[in-house]
């Protein structure tokens, strides 16, 4: 049964007894500062920006317990480690291979069939071995809850070991963050009940990936709401939470596959449509004259990108709608073709604005059967389905008569040619200051990716390249303001300000001198579209007669949670 | 031509083809690679039946169980349920029965209902006998037919079914046809948690 899992670990044994003896296992987690000799760099002097708000939370979540790992304690996990592979070692010999006698196992190096699904992988394979991140959900009883390829039941041992390292770590009062290997990054992050674990070969900093895992998270809180995970592992340690999240694998699927392909999720940011402002101004108004009583979001989505966002004015005075949850939603409605039919009515928990209640999210397309516009509606009601659904009827109508689906249509992703700025080839720009008075939803804007990034493969390298440029601007020990990276065939640019953060990609040949003017020259064509390329002041409305207050995480909101665990939020 | 509105729900274990029987009502379309639903999906149909427009109200729920304490919700007030179960699959048999007794316990007392098993072109696979069904749906008095939503066999037949039993607007005292007002349980709505 344990044939994969020791092969796994077995795998990276050298890397990790080696570390024993070094550092014992890596429970700092700081990535040591590798000084590139192609790089120019310059010490950051101001505070970090706070831009990532994923990365912040998961930073104060862990307890900086690790500071207590004493020399005894460490040689005690490396002999632990070694013990454990030994014992898998022994299994894999033995037991391990037994009543695992499938053709797959001795043709393990075979290419997967392509109709097979990622669910019914074979977790011997090789194959399965060399994708790029694999995402592991389990409990702290080891139960598997989610891992992105292969079944969980096939995993089940594998997940187990990993819980062992957990709690072996754990047992000395210290927390396993991350594990190193050549090839390998093994990070750990553990949420309550819940223990998340990533093994990537991508060159991401581990600050990253633990990143992603937070958005793994929080996808689940999504659906259960914090406050009901807990709960069910409070009365049953070892609960299989899958029964509570079969049929929703696909969402995490999706989120994974986003996280790889969408910087949205590394800036912390939402990318909006570009849309001339009148355009986008009297979209909100339409969605403003639409409302019901509990109606807190309207949100107006095309082509997967912002299109605008209004909000229910007491809501939004405690507490701003967070990028990644919008991130999550816009997920949801993209893991589900099943919205394309009708009217949707579901729960669904805002973790970030709240990670112990759930909303009643109304997803409907306004022209099927294209279905590129969609159209979220948020109540904390949940009978407000009827009323809900004659709002949209409203939109419906007044887009209707004004042309706007027609208008949004011909609405569309911009060229870096518009630009004119020779060299440039590509861009990512984050301001912390749009618009100036109002806490307001971080965004960011870039350009269509093009040749020579059109391919899969190119665009993967292109994000690989900003993710690495964004790790060393944002590395814990050793932050940077401005990097300027020479590549094998581009030259990367990142700059971070207190009022942007740029990430820009220019032709290989561009000296240091060009580069730097061009991105005045980008950051003056940035301010003179910035009317068309972010939501400038998401308009608000009223919905609440008698404004209370709603607490973020109050005490209260989790007592209240009854069984079925579906609450209002007002 | 009178209109009627009849609220109509579909329950079931998740994966046996609730929405793909729907979309087959709706669209007259099968998408073997449907997502499964999230939270409950909402159409209209109306089909003509005898001197009276029929315009169904369809709440596709989702099979999740994590969204199991939804179902009142959306079985509230309906004239109809169709519990469906997939007859390759003797669990999903199970859970119909369930979903039987929990509709006899707190559903609507006059809720028409109809067991519909699905994925009837998968002979080969059949794990629940047809007579078996057919004698249990009989017991409860439900209207009972095999259905296919991917060749489209029987799925307007349930529709039609289920019309030939919805009681005269006249006659019907709880009057389903005003079912989509959820009155009922007003006051849990104001509940506030702040």
């Amino acid at each position: 049964m344990c044939y994969q899992c020791c092969d796994w670990f077995k795998q990276h044994r050298p890397h990790l007894v080696e570390k024993r003896d070094s550092n014992g296992l890596n429970m700092e987690g700081a990535v040591d500062s590798d000084t590139s000799s192609i790089t120019t760099e310059e010490p950051q002097t101001e505070a970090k920006p706070s831009s990532d708000q994923v990365t912040n939370t998961e930073t104060d979540s862990i307890s900086n317990t690790e500071d207590a790992a004493t020399d005894n304690s460490q040689s005690d996990s490396g002999e632990f480690v070694v013990t454990m592979l030994a014992k898998a070692k022994l299994e894999e010999q033995g037991l391990g291979v037994k009543g695992r006698s499938s053709p797959l196992l001795e043709a393990g190096t075979q290419d997967m069939p392509a109709y097979m699904s990622h669910r019914e992988e074979d977790v011997t394979a090789e194959s399965w071995r060399q994708h790029r991140k694999h995402v592991f959900v389990l409990s702290e009883a080891g139960k598997p809850i989610y891992s992105r390829y292969g079944s969980e039941e096939a995993l089940s041992s594998t997940m187990g070991v990993m819980m062992a390292l957990v709690s072996f770590v754990q047992t000395s009062d210290n927390i396993i963050r991350s594990v190193y290997s050549d090839e390998h990054t093994v990070v750990f992050l553990q949420k309550g009940p819940l223990v998340l674990v990533c093994v990537s070969c991508t060159r991401q900093s581990e600050q990253q990936l633990r990143g992603e895992l937070m958005y793994v998270y929080y996808q689940i809180i999504s659906m259960l709401t914090q406050a009901s995970i807990s709960r069910i592992f409070e009365h049953k340690k070892n609960y299989d939470l899958r029964r509570l999240l079969a049929g929703s694998e696909k969402i995490l699927d999706g989120l994974l596959n986003l996280v790889d392909s969408d910087p949205s999720f590394l800036l912390g940011a939402v990318h909006c449509l570009p849309l001339a402002a009148s355009l986008r101004d009297s979209l909100s108004q339409i969605l403003q004259k639409a409302i019901t009583s509990n109606l807190v979001f309207s949100i107006l989505i095309a082509k997967n990108q912002l299109l605008t966002i209004v909000q229910e004015k007491t809501v939004i005075e405690d507490a701003r709608l967070e990028p990644a949850d919008v991130h999550l939603l816009l997920n949801l409605i993209g893991a589900s073709s099943a919205f394309q039919a009708g009217e949707i009515w579901t729960p669904i928990c805002l973790p970030l604005f709240n990670p112990d209640c759930y909303f009643y999210a109304y997803i409907s397309y306004l022209d099927p059967p294209e279905c590129t516009v969609c159209l979220l509606l948020l109540s904390t009601d949940k009978e407000a389905f009827y009323a809900v659904a004659e709002c949209k009827r409203k939109i419906e109508e007044a887009m209707t008569a004004q042309n706007s689906l027609s208008l949004i249509d011909k609405a569309q992703s911009y060229s870096v040619s518009q630009v004119g700025v020779s060299d440039l080839r590509h861009f990512m720009y984050k301001p912390f200051d749009v618009p100036d008075n109002y806490r307001q939803l971080s965004q960011f804007t870039s350009p269509e990716m093009e040749a020579p990034y059109s391919s899969e493969e190119e665009k993967t390298r292109l994000l690989d390249l900003y993710r690495y440029m964004h790790s060393r601007i944002h590395s814990t020990s050793r932050p940077l303001k401005l990097i300027y990276h020479v590549a094998e065939k581009e030259t990367m640019l990142a700059w971070v300000t207190s009022k942007f953060e740029l990430y820009t990609c220019f032709s290989p040949l561009v000296t240091k001198a060009c580069a730097i003017t061009a991105i005045t020259k980008l950051l003056r064509w940035i301010k003179k579209e910035e009317d068309r390329l972010f939501i400038r002041y998401p308009p608000k409305y009223s919905t609440t007669p008698n404004p209370s207050k709603s607490s973020r995480s109050s005490k209260s909101d989790q007592q209240d949670s009854t069984d079925n665990g579906f609450l209002s939020l007002l | 031509m009178t209109l009627r509105e009849l609220k109509v729900c579909l329950l079931g274990e998740t994966g046996v083809g609730k929405s793909s029987i729907v979309w087959r009502f709706v669209e007259d379309s099968f998408d073997p690679n449907i997502n499964p639903t999230i939270g409950a999906s909402f159409m209209t149909k109306t089909v003509q039946y005898q001197n009276e427009l029929h315009k169904f109200l369809i709440w596709d729920t989702a099979g999740q169980e994590r969204f199991r304490a939804l179902a009142p919700m959306y079985y509230r007030g309906s004239a109809a349920a169709i519990i469906v179960y997939d007859i390759t699959k003797e669990e999903s048999f199970q859970t119909l029965k369930n979903w039987v007794k929990e509709l006899r316990q707190h559903g609507p007392p006059n809720i028409v209902v109809a067991i519909a098993g699905n994925k009837c072109d998968l002979t080969d696979a059949r794990e629940v006998p047809e007579k078996d069904a057919k004698d249990y749906a009989d017991s409860i008095h439900a209207i009972f037919v095999e259905t296919s939503a991917k060749n489209a066999i029987n799925i307007n037949e349930v529709f039609i079914e289920i019309s030939k039993r919805i009681p005269a607007a006249d006659a019907a005292g709880g009057s389903p046809g005003k079912s989509f007002k959820i009155g009922r349980q007003a006051s849990e709505s104001q509940r506030t948690c702040c």
